[in-house]
């Protein structure tokens, strides 16, 4: 597992076309590497995440992607992705092909990506309109024990999956504690995992049962401190729920939100510029 | 008329919290449903259990959360689960009391909408989506809506069926083997709304003091039938109230917090 600068780590293991799960849930989300990926203007990405956070309306808004799996996409508290919603609702900056699941289904998916399984299995109950939209990925099996229907959420393996956590250790384990969503089940869906930490430290003080990733399921990883702000790193520091309010206001319009991304994003070279210009980190 | 000393949505999130009782176990929404479950948490219901779609269980936050999955929650919290746990092991299990949602449009059997407005594949507003919702509207044993009410909201035919409430009424829920009793109550601004106990019609069983039933029906895309019994609840508690503002107060202020990070570990 090798420890890599976070540009060199992207421009390595994030291809145009690839499907890309940056995971996470609320907690820490991969700014960073997402960043990272709008700086080498990567294109045609398939996006999945259960709750795409700004940091996919960022990714969409800039133009990186053409698919979005997802589960639930609003600025959590807030309201609208707005841009998001201006990919889906008028088609810019270029058309968003959905694949929409509830929470339930898609971290089902990424659990049966994890186990090697083409679906996964849940009771079936009355149908909703998400099973007849277009690209309805959902099918009606039968229990062949009980008779009973079942819904089968095809399993997800993305190509990649990045995810930010607390520590990696001299050897290249790492730690994710606090939420931790389908982090997990995403990472090991996935082709190639990629890693960002607050923090390497000689030896991980973990719980006997806390999620660790071993290093040999890593591909790469890349030391970023504050690589999930505005989201947050439990036991570091806070989600910026300010940050959060005032990207209602960014995003709102192209050109507020493009000048935003061209400035802090696309104008600085790395994430810590990034804080330093946002006035988070000295 | 004189100012009654509340806005409506205070008198509705104190409704929607005295819904609650001590000792249930609540997956919770964000927004309204999360201001009422620790309204309810901090007066009358010291035990009730509150989950958070993020997977914390029994979290008793001393702020708001913004977000599901704030910081707040998991320090508070009993335990911290992964999500296929929460949804699969809590939820789908049958281990949830009382589901609480919110959601863009409503029907007159309790159907929500939560993903679009228009034609899914040309939409006029493009909503989140489903999030957690379709699990706790089938399987919490039974569900409370909160909502403002209005006839943007309050709709004939639902844009898309995001959660099912009663389907079709008289009993289709049930036909179609949904585990949970469907939606209790819903609480608004105006007042609260319950199923008739043979159609599953939504209908107006409660109005706050000085909403007449005119204002409600006005605020209502269906034909609003009352309930045979039609309450009047009274002006809400100075206790609750005063828990409601302080808890808000507390938020406001964490939330203004600067965030300041350590680059140099």
């Amino acid at each position: 597992m090798p420890l890599l600068p976070l540009n060199e780590a992207i421009a390595t293991h994030v291809n145009d076309g690839d499907s890309v799960a940056l995971e996470g849930f609320t907690h820490l989300i991969p700014f960073a590497a997402g960043h990272e990926i709008i700086r080498l203007k990567r294109r045609n990405l398939h996006l999945i995440r259960m709750t795409p956070d700004l940091i996919y309306d960022q990714l969409i808004g800039m133009g990186c992607a053409t698919r979005l799996t997802f589960s639930w996409g609003g600025n959590p508290g807030v309201g609208s992705l707005h841009r998001l919603r201006d990919a889906v609702e008028r088609q810019w900056p270029q058309p968003l092909t959905l694949g929409e699941f509830s929470h339930a289904e898609l971290a089902l998916a990424y659990q049966a990506g994890a186990s090697g399984m083409s679906c996964g299995l849940m009771p079936q109950h009355a149908d909703t309109d998400l099973a007849r939209v277009p690209g309805a990925s959902l099918r009606t099996v039968r229990c062949p024990f009980t008779g009973r229907l079942l819904t089968a959420v095809p399993a997800i393996n993305p190509d990649v999956t990045i995810l930010h956590a607390q520590q990696i250790d001299a050897e290249g384990n790492v730690l994710i504690r606090g939420i931790v969503g389908a982090a997990r089940e995403a990472a090991l869906a996935a082709q190639r995992v990629l890693v960002t930490v607050e923090e390497q430290v000689e030896r991980l003080t973990a719980d006997m049962s806390a999620v660790v990733l071993p290093s040999w399921l890593i591909t790469a990883a890349s030391i970023v401190p504050g690589g999930a702000y505005p989201s947050y790193a439990q036991g570091y520091y806070p989600r910026d729920n300010r940050f959060y309010l005032a990207w209602d206001e960014i995003a709102r319009d192209r050109r507020s939100f493009t000048a935003w991304m061209e400035r802090h994003v696309l104008g600085v070279p790395d994430h810590a510029a990034l804080l330093r210009a946002l006035g988070v980190a000295a | 008329m004189t100012a009654p000393g509340y806005t409506p949505d205070e008198i509705m999130t104190v409704t929607a919290a005295r819904q609650l009782r001590d000792g249930a176990v609540c997956f919770v929404g964000i927004g309204l449903p999360s201001a009422a479950c620790n309204l309810a948490r901090v007066t009358h219901a010291p035990h009730l259990v509150l989950i958070y779609e993020s997977g914390t269980v029994g979290t008793r936050p001393k702020v708001l959360p913004l977000s599901i999955g704030d910081a707040e929650l998991a320090e508070t919290a009993t335990a911290v689960v992964p999500l296929p746990e929460i949804f699969a092991h809590y939820l789908q299990r049958g281990r949830v009391d009382v589901g609480f949602l919110g959601a863009a449009q409503i029907d007159r059997y309790g159907n929500l909408n939560s993903t679009v407005i228009g034609e899914y594949a040309r939409p006029t507003v493009r909503l989140p989506g489903a999030g957690g919702a379709p699990e706790i509207a089938t399987y919490a044993r039974e569900v409370l809506v909160v909502m403002k009410q209005t006839p943007r909201s309050f709709v004939p035919r639902l844009d898309f069926l995001t959660s099912v409430g009663y389907l079709t009424g008289s009993g289709a829920r049930a036909a179609s083997g949904s585990p949970g009793a469907g939606p209790r109550a819903v609480i608004t601004d105006l007042g609260v709304l319950r199923p008739h106990p043979e159609t599953q019609e939504l209908e107006l069983a409660a109005l706050y003091p000085g909403v007449s039933v005119d204002a409600a029906r006005a605020a209502t895309g269906w034909s609003l039938r009352v309930a045979g019994h039609l309450e009047t609840l009274p002006a809400p508690d100075p206790a609750a109230l005063e828990a409601l503002r302080d808890l808000e107060a507390r938020t406001r202020a964490a939330h203004g917090r600067p965030i300041r990070i350590n680059l140099r570990r």
